[in-house]
């Protein structure tokens, strides 16, 4: 075979040798394309394994950890919550609707491959800048894909995040989160357990839709990647919507032994990693899988990444029941091979072996690479920020309406109300606040989520800037009322084979690590997505973090909006002269510069729970975290919510006015009251050692914020609601 | 009063409308298969939300041919009470139990969110509980709810009351920008000419409870129990 035939497939030609050895001779075709897809970044994590094992993982409530098709949380009651986060980043630059819907579906097939009732989808998801015509498409064809798919299926979508930033130009991200509820003895794992088991595939027809997915996925875009459109799968929500209810039918009754999804190289991954979990080999026909056209090779049958189809394990006396419940659903299935005992995965087609690798090979023993990693030399420039040569604001009325109507801070509402996200009558928190919260039907509790990571702080300095993400998240998931449970990862790098790439991805996991170790919120799994670069020029480091917490009443949950006249509103946390890395110091000039503002992980975790204590002694009326266009924007979004004004009087205490209204210190939370509570919240706070402030008093029409005394800020809240709702249908339109 | 839920390939309100009548208005209550071929025993027929057969044609227009659909056509003929919601709205129009037909929104986006109603005509088995000049609060969630009748046909509806829930303000005006999808003069929901069957295309299974921001779909429900119990 030709060096060119697999350095073409995307394998370095060590990893051939490799494969040689294991086998004791050359790999046929289909063998050689076998090992290419599961040993490809995005299959085997070969870059990223060791850094990855810094995440903190154990957990007393954790019932299932990274490694599995996702993560399990016991949440009591018998009941646990299911849930895990999936890049398609690739695909979504490519073909952005089905790029996108099949983004959905997969992560959708992760979540009831374990048995789990999915109840919710997030999405977290990065574009370009909206005044160029392609962002506009890839943004559209996005939320479009996105809605096309979770709406059919009937899955609420009911939080995100969406930024903007040149660096996403032509490497948009798009992560998609589900979370599903699962009774914990009924959890189901991907293995291929006793010998002589059929094995079923069920689900759509095989064809030559997604071929090499994963390879593409493992390398960087460029102006020839149009040409890959051929790797881009298509969705098709209504047979994933059938084949949802077939398996968690057959789940509930105790049917199958082991299943898994077929997602990232296909077939060849569902076989191996089954085998390879269960400790035994599998032998399948292909003759026997149904495909969509004549002629399909085995090695395209062995690759292609069409959706929808699930590849299952059963005893033989449930055989034919299994296939009668397919049937009832409308869903095609075949029995297509048999688990056997001597750990091999062989592939026979047309009465012949076209593969026969052992399957624990493909599964497990791809390269581990410890790539070199070297602080990039961007960040000793960008890291200077003389604030004394910056003049403070003069106009803080002004800077606030450029501020809300900034696509990164501006109501995302153009693009939520193109997702369902009511369907299950669950949603008690609406997308627009702080996490969404979900009722657990049949109890009284409620589940809060949501997605975050502000990128310019990871690309300023990815260690706090991966803390602060998940600190975010945490802060977010507290507003909301919930207890933080445990984290989901999206990690979007560039090439990591480039040494700054990597010093960014060891950084940033450091930081998230730590910061999940003190909060006490474990990584139950995750996605790891590199090549994000465009014609050489990398992403910023956009490490995501998915939370998900736990209400034990879910009527006390919590929002941003202000609700009524004559309500105090208070200030938790402290504020510091901290405008790097600020969305400020991007709208108004042009700069993503600065140290990040710096995290203090005792007093996050001590305001945090110092607001969770406020809102279930019932003092908060509202809660909202601070975050991108610091105190001025986070009290305009608590206005906005009910059209309820407010009074503000701050002091600036020797800070800088800008600093005040607009910087980004962490760790702070703005809690509305009622005025008979005041004393009492004040009081709490001080317990848990939490700065805390009456700034000013909810009611009228208008947000006045003043500082010593003059007058900064008058504007009617229905000018800010104007400016905040009308920027991204204004730059769509 | 017992209501029968179908289940189409592809519905997805079906859970929410199952809940809301057994849980919050706490009657009787049993999903129907779509392959089912009789309805019997049944007082209200409810044709749930969701992409019947993906809905990769037009909305509707696969399941209408449903086995179960031959029945419902004969139980609405024979004055049985049918409630199309929003996918189920699509199907009866379809199926010719409903004049009009339902396009894509005019902005061609799909569209979550809430709206308000205003009742146009609360002399039907699924408004008569509504209290004079209520404005109803209920969500939609639909990609293809921009109802259109040609002018002769609706001018024989408004005269016989068909047109029975507007698109308004909280206030209850009925204005161009309270209209969520284009629907000609602001309609949400209408009847046939016996009244005795309904599709809107709001989803009342939605605001049943106050944790869920409203609960004034529930009144419709009510109304069906309220009229069911006067004919006995």
């Amino acid at each position: 075979m030709k060096p060119e035939v697999w350095r073409g497939m995307g394998l370095k030609d060590e990893e051939y040798n490799m494969i040689v050895a294991i086998l004791g001779r050359d790999p046929n075709y289909v063998e050689l394309g076998m090992y290419s897809v599961m040993w490809s970044e995005h299959c085997s994590y070969k870059n990223s394994k060791e850094v990855l094992r810094l995440f903190p993982t154990k957990g007393e409530n954790v019932l299932q950890g990274p490694g599995e098709n996702a993560g399990i949380v016991d949440i009591g009651d018998g009941l646990a919550v299911c849930f895990k986060i999936e890049s398609h980043n690739h695909p979504s630059a490519i073909e952005p609707y089905q790029g996108a819907a099949t983004g959905v579906g997969g992560i959708i097939r992760d979540i009831f491959t374990m048995g789990a009732r999915p109840v919710a989808l997030l999405n977290s998801l990065r574009f370009g800048t909206l005044n160029e015509r392609k962002v506009r498409y890839l943004f559209g064809g996005v939320v479009a894909g996105i809605a096309g798919y979770g709406n059919c299926i009937g899955i609420p979508t009911v939080a995100g995040e969406v930024y903007f930033d040149p660096c996403y130009q032509g490497n948009p991200l798009v992560n998609a989160m589900c979370v599903g509820i699962i009774e914990a003895d009924k959890i189901r794992r991907g293995r291929a357990t006793g010998v002589g088991n059929p094995v079923i595939l069920a689900g759509a027809r095989t064809g030559r839709d997604g071929m090499h997915g994963v390879t593409f996925a493992s390398e960087e875009l460029s102006d020839a990647s149009e040409e890959k459109r051929p790797a881009v799968q298509v969705g098709d929500p209504f047979m994933e919507k059938l084949l949802m209810e077939a398996c968690l039918e057959l789940i509930e009754n105790g049917d199958i032994v082991g299943i898994q999804d077929l997602g990232g190289a296909g077939l060849t991954c569902a076989t191996s990693e089954m085998a390879s979990r269960g400790g035994t080999g599998l032998e399948i026909e292909l003759d026997r899988v149904p495909c969509r056209e004549e002629g399909m090779t085995a090695y395209e049958i062995m690759i292609s990444e069409s959706q929808e189809r699930m590849l299952m394990v059963v005893t033989p006396d449930k055989e034919e029941k299994v296939h009668a419940v397919f049937r009832r659903w409308g869903v095609p299935s075949t029995t297509i091979g048999k688990v056997t005992g001597d750990g091999m995965l062989r592939v026979r087609k047309a009465g012949e072996v076209a593969a026969e690798v052992p399957a624990r090979s493909l599964a497990e023993d791809a390269p581990v690479y410890c790539p070199a990693f070297k602080e990039p030399e961007y960040i000793k420039q960008t890291s200077e920020l003389d604030l004394s040569r910056l003049p403070d604001v003069t106009d803080a009325a002004g800077a606030l309406l450029a501020l809300l109507g900034s696509p990164n801070i501006a109501s995302k509402e153009w693009v939520y109300h193109q997702y369902d996200h009511m369907v299950r009558t669950c949603t008690v928190v609406l997308p627009g606040s702080d996490a969404a919260v979900i009722r657990i039907r049949g109890t009284a509790k409620g589940l809060a989520m949501t997605t975050d990571c502000n990128a310019r702080y990871t690309y300023l300095d990815p260690y706090i800037g991966g803390m602060i993400a998940v600190a975010e998240a945490a802060r977010n998931i507290t507003c909301s009322g919930a207890e933080p449970l445990a984290v989901t990862d999206n990690l979007n790098f560039g090439n990591p084979e480039k040494p700054e790439i990597f010093w960014q991805f060891r950084r940033a996991v450091e930081g998230m690590s730590e910061a999940c170790r003190y909060f006490g919120t474990p990584v139950i799994g995750g996605n790891v997505s590199f090549y994000n670069e465009t014609n050489g020029e990398a992403i910023f480091p956009t490490p995501t973090v998915g939370m998900v917490g736990l209400l034990s009443d879910v009527t006390r949950h919590c929002t941003q909006d202000f609700r009524q006249e004559g309500d105090r509103i208070i200030l938790l946390g402290d504020t510091f002269d901290e405008l790097g890395g600020s969305e400020y110091l991007y709208v108004l000039y042009g700069e993503t510069r600065g140290k990040p503002p710096a995290l203090d992980l005792a007093r996050e975790k001590a305001l945090q729970q110092a607001v969770l204590a406020a809102i279930r002694e019932g003092l908060a009326v509202s809660a909202h975290d601070l975050s991108e266009g610091g105190l001025a924007v986070a009290l305009s979004e608590c206005c906005i919510g009910q059209e309820v004004g407010a009074s503000v009087n701050l002091s600036t205490g020797g800070l800088r006015t800008d600093s005040l209204l607009f910087g980004e210190s962490q760790g702070r939370v703005i809690i509305s009251t009622r005025p008979e509570n005041t004393e009492k919240l004040l009081a709490l706070a001080g317990e848990y050692g939490v700065p805390s402030r009456a700034i000013g008093t909810t009611g009228g029409t208008e947000l006045i914020i003043s500082v010593d005394g003059n007058e900064k800020v008058r504007l009617p809240v229905p000018e800010l609601a104007k400016k905040w709702r009308g920027a991204i249908p204004c730059l769509m339109a | 009063m017992k209501f029968g839920v179908v289940v189409f390939p592809g519905s997805n309100c079906d859970l929410d409308a199952y809940h809301a009548i057994r849980d919050v208005l706490r009657h009787p209550v049993e999903y129907i298969w779509h392959q089912e071929e009789s309805v019997a025993g049944f007082d209200c027929i409810v044709l749930p939300g969701g992409f019947s057969y993906g809905d990769y044609l037009r909305s509707g227009a696969i399941a209408r041919f449903s086995p179960v659909m031959k029945s419902v056509v004969e139980f609405a003929a024979s004055g049985g009470l049918v409630f199309g919601i929003c996918n189920g709205f699509q199907v009866l129009v379809e199926v010719g139990l409903l004049p009009g037909a339902l396009y894509r929104n005019t902005g061609l986006q799909f569209r979550c969110q809430f709206t308000n109603l205003v009742v146009e005509n609360r002399n039907t088995p699924f408004t008569i509980a509504v209290e004079p000049g209520r404005v109803l609060k209920i969500p939609i969630a639909h990609g293809e709810g921009n109802y259109y009748a040609d002018a002769q046909t609706l001018r024989a509806m408004e005269q016989n009351g068909q047109i029975v829930f507007r698109y308004a303000t909280a206030g209850g005006e009925v204005t161009k920008d309270a209209n969520p999808n284009g629907s000609l003069y602001n309609i949400a929901g209408v009847c046939n000419e016996n009244k005795n069957v309904l599709g809107m295309m709001p989803h009342p299974e939605r605001s049943v409870e106050r944790i869920l921001g409203s609960q004034d779909g529930l009144v419709i429900f009510e109304s069906l129990v309220r009229y069911r119990e006067g004919l006995r």
